[in-house]
């Protein structure tokens, strides 16, 4: 039986690419990235995980979780966060271009 | 129908995912073995490597929280590039956000509440993000949430004061000046021991502030580095205003 844990981080992934392929603002494209980035950090955080355990700081006595997705997890956030900004900047750029987000309008397509 | 097709691309990769994962244990005690078909003899190189890094990390690295120790020693070559590409994208959002004929929008004046209430908390804050990258051998935290609050501190007095921005040249000077110290002590490393980031400062005692070498120097200049490109991100994206 899969754990609901994955189940739902799985989702997350699916639902951004969903996002990313059916949809055509470019605003709501780049929410989609951001979901799909959220869904893989919270899958390599949940592989991690261990029962009863607490967190990599030894203070406490007992066992710990596995410090290396939480600190993977760590560079990952950052970097979801640049490219966040450059991408949003971009579009930014495009709508002082074309006056419009709507990617179908941008290449000209006639429905 | 663009969207059927994806709603049926979305399920089958959902059963994709979850039949690859499925076999994944979930909350599993990590074991001390890794499953090798021929295990060295060596008892250090048997364990698995987060029963190393959770074992041996204290001795090597001297940091009491092990997330840190991954980030900024065993893996501080990574973090390194990990701050670039971060500069990277500050760069680009400051060249791309350039606005040549300098419109400058109106904005409107927000109340006496607001101002006084954010000129109060901005010292606040800046202090809780400085205490979280201190302290980022010792408590949950570092050099990344630490600069992501000083920025957000920023935000507040860019939210309140329509007229307020951040000097860029004393930004730029922060910026580098932690970027630099981050290179110095790695290769202050290399020149005294002979590797990159090496942590050759005395270790001291753990879960005290003054402990862990060369990681809370690395962690403040990362911090303070964080702190000013995000600072930076968001003054390009306010534009120029009025």
């Amino acid at each position: 039986m899969i754990p609901y844990y994955y189940l739902g981080s799985i989702s997350l992934v699916v639902i951004g690419i969903y996002i990313v392929i059916a949809k055509k603002n470019l605003i709501k494209i780049i929410i989609g990235l951001d979901i799909m980035d959220t869904g893989v950090n919270l899958l390599l955080i949940s592989v991690g995980y261990v029962k009863n355990a607490t967190a990599p700081i030894e203070n406490v006595p007992g066992p710990y979780v596995d410090p290396i997705p939480q600190a993977l997890v760590l560079t990952a956030i950052v970097i979801g966060v640049s490219v966040m900004a450059l991408a949003l900047s971009i579009a930014i750029g495009i709508y002082k271009k074309t006056g419009t987000l709507e990617l179908d309008e941008i290449m000209g397509v006639e429905e | 129908m663009k969207r059927v097709l994806a709603l049926t691309l979305a399920i089958l990769l959902f059963i994709v995912f979850a039949m690859a994962f499925a076999k994944i244990p979930f909350g599993e005690k990590m074991s001390n073995y890794p499953d090798y078909y021929n295990p060295i003899e060596n008892q250090t190189s048997n364990m698995s490597l987060p029963q190393h890094y959770l074992t041996y990390g204290k001795n090597d690295t001297g940091a009491t929280n092990m997330v840190t120790a991954v980030v900024v020693d065993y893996r501080g070559f990574d973090t390194l590039g990990e701050v670039t590409v971060l500069f990277l994208a500050s760069t680009g959002v400051g060249s791309l956000m350039y606005v040549e004929d300098k419109v400058k929008r109106k904005v409107r004046r927000s109340n006496a509440v607001v101002e006084t209430g954010s000129k109060l908390l901005f010292g606040f804050i800046i202090l809780f993000g400085a205490y979280i990258f201190i302290h980022g051998h010792l408590t949950p935290g570092g050099g990344f949430p630490g600069g992501a609050v000083i920025a957000s501190s920023f935000l507040l007095l860019y939210l309140a004061y329509p007229k307020f921005h951040a000097e860029h040249k004393k930004l730029n000077v922060s910026e580098s000046l932690a970027g630099l110290t981050f290179v110095i002590v790695g290769l202050l490393g290399l020149i005294i021991a002979g590797y990159f980031l090496y942590n050759f400062l005395p270790f001291g005692l753990p879960t005290y502030l003054f402990s862990a070498g060369v990681i809370p120097v690395i962690y403040v200049a990362i911090g303070v580095k964080v702190g000013s490109e995000l600072t930076g991100i968001v003054d390009a994206m306010m534009g120029v205003r009025e």
